[in-house]
């Protein structure tokens, strides 16, 4: 893998640690006050500042890594799972069943999806649960189309002809001769799609429909950032580059990933 | 061609009522509405306000009459911008998306396609390298963060343009360059796989052979051939500026159709937010037929 995807992985290792490890990491809780210090700019004390109630905001982030790490990697592994068990069925099938689940999709796909989104999170009530719902309501119909694509392609290959032929049941095709066929596809499809979502979260956040006090995430933090843009930037200033960070970092491990992964690519094996 | 033309109009007939009754499904799904307010109002009051908008009768038949209406042509009252139609309120805020819209449209295309084309021209230099870089952040960086980043720059330290609102020309430039630029990475990425697939051809090398000029050669042979990618992106790239938009409506306070969805569903306000969803899938599912027109008078092999 090239440098930058090296470089990558580094910073989201340091990334899901601090949301692993925010107890520990966090130099305040996230609510703590420092009645005396509010929107401090960055000092020995608080590394990036306080915010309008004097909350360390360096803490802050720490916390609110946990909340946005992890819509962005459960909505996308659930979107994964639910797509490509629909996607492989429907491609699998072919024929009628395949053209009326993927009609279904293509509704689906139609809807203007940050529409969709911000309308379910808020009808849902504001929350990490409403936000999770959403984003995987919306997100699965990518990933179907995108195994289906596959499957269509791959049943057509000899070995599956030859598992028909030596008995196997179209169960054990699926799992045993498809699906592990598709396995480098998923796990790019998985890299580039993290990323989509914790921007549809930070956005949702960040106009103030997503997450909801007293949970905090990058896009919450951004939002009360604004509001004070004007003289105190550094408020918007760490949690938009946290958040552009973390985004860039998966897209560059994405781009690594899928030449590795490319089997037009030969170097791995030199 | 015509013909074609109305024939996927039709079907884009059975997508937009899927959308329809999608959205209204979501609407009513969960309990609370529209006239919950924290001040109670009489009983006697609400169930007048509920009679008037027929929000007493079944869910199943305020589908029916919302879809009997809509075939009419008429989108009904808000609930909450007492006197005005819901169409009034989108002939109002329309122009502004749209022109935000195409704005942004103008900068994905003009700069993305530019900078593809050059990247690819200079395979593997460090003008690639660079060029593939700055795609790539472009492409990560969410366009809030850009937005409140120039609004930081370019208006409070800098004071060039004005931070907010949609009156002349100056308003619109950071707008369009926030909305625009982290597509323009994605579609300069597309440009330049393109034309690099079309560099390699042998009539590319017929053409080089035979002396034509460089000119020539890159816009007649290159960048006619590897426009196809590009235009059948343009489909889901509306999609994403149109439904992008929003963001970039709500920090530069732009009065367009996207600040009136937010506080609409804030407000549950329903006939409101189905009006704007079903404008927003129009322009989705106009802007797909679009392209693929573009794309059959483009390429003769496509054409019916």
């Amino acid at each position: 893998m090239n440098l930058l995807s090296k470089l990558s992985v580094g910073f989201l290792f340091v990334v899901i640690s601090a949301a692993v490890f925010a107890p520990w990491i966090a130099p305040y809780s996230y609510e703590t006050q420092d009645t005396f210090n509010t929107l401090a700019t960055p000092s020995l004390n608080h590394l990036m500042g306080t915010d309008r109630l004097g909350r360390d905001l360096f803490s802050r982030l720490i916390y609110g890594t946990r909340v946005s790490l992890f819509i962005g990697v459960s909505t996308t592994l659930l979107a994964l799972f639910v797509g490509t068990i629909y996607g492989a069925v429907s491609g699998y099938a072919g024929g009628r069943t395949d053209s009326v689940m993927m009609r279904f999709v293509d509704v689906i796909f139609a809807l203007p999806d940050m529409l969709m989104i911000i309308l379910i999170t808020v009808m849902m009530g504001r929350g990490v649960s409403g936000v999770f719902i959403a984003l995987t309501l919306v997100s699965w119909v990518t990933v179907a189309r995108l195994v289906r694509g596959e499957v269509l392609r791959i049943k057509e290959y000899t070995y599956v002809e030859a598992a028909h032929a030596l008995g196997s049941g179209n169960f054990r095709i699926l799992t045993q001769e498809v699906l592990p066929n598709i396995l480098g596809l998923l796990v790019v499809t998985l890299t580039f799609r993290i990323p989509v979502a914790i921007l549809a979260e930070s956005t949702l956040s960040f106009i103030g429909l997503g997450i909801a006090p007293p949970f905090s995430s990058w896009g919450t933090l951004a939002n009360e950032g604004w509001q004070a843009i004007k003289f105190y930037p550094h408020l918007i200033l760490f949690p938009s580059l946290a958040i552009f960070l973390t985004i860039l970092s998966f897209n560059f491990l994405g781009d690594g990933l899928r030449d590795y992964l490319d089997p037009r690519n030969q170097a791995r094996f030199g | 061609m015509l013909k074609y033309f109305f024939k996927r109009l039709l079907h884009g007939i059975p997508v937009l009522i899927a959308v329809a009754t999608l959205t209204f499904i979501i609407m009513r799904l969960v309990p609370g509405g529209p006239f919950d307010e924290e001040k109670k109002l009489p009983p006697e009051i609400l169930a007048n306000i509920k009679a008037k908008y027929h929000l007493d009768q079944p869910v199943i038949t305020q589908y029916l009459l919302y879809l009997r209406q809509l075939v009419q042509g008429d989108m009904g009252p808000s609930y909450k911008y007492i006197g005005r139609d819901v169409s009034d309120i989108i002939s109002d805020t329309f122009p502004v998306s749209i022109t935000l819209g195409l704005l942004a449209m103008l900068v994905v295309l003009g700069v993305g396609i530019p900078v593809g084309v050059w990247s690819a021209y200079r395979q593997n230099s460090i003008v690639d390298r660079g060029c593939v870089f700055f795609s790539t952040l472009g492409i990560s960086v969410p366009s809030f963060v850009l937005g409140t980043l120039l609004v930081w720059l370019m208006s409070h330290e800098l004071n060039w343009f004005p931070p907010a609102l949609w009156e002349g020309p100056r308003h619109m430039i950071l707008p369009a360059l926030a909305l625009g630029a982290p597509f323009s990475g994605y579609i300069a990425r597309l440009t330049r796989s393109a034309v690099l697939e079309v560099l390699a051809s042998d009539y590319i090398r017929t053409a080089r052979a035979k002396g034509l000029t460089e000119p020539i050669i890159l816009f007649k042979h290159t960048l006619k051939n590897s426009i196809y990618p590009i235009v059948s992106v343009v489909g889901p790239l509306t999609a994403g500026l149109v439904t992008g938009s929003f963001v970039i409506e709500f920090i530069f306070s732009i009065p367009g159709m996207g600040s009136f969805f937010i506080t609409a569903v804030t407000n549950r306000d329903y006939p409101l937010i189905m009006g704007v969803t079903l404008v927003y899938a129009l322009l989705i599912v106009l802007a797909n037929i679009l392209v693929d027109i573009i794309y059959m008078w483009l390429d003769p092999r496509v054409r019916v």
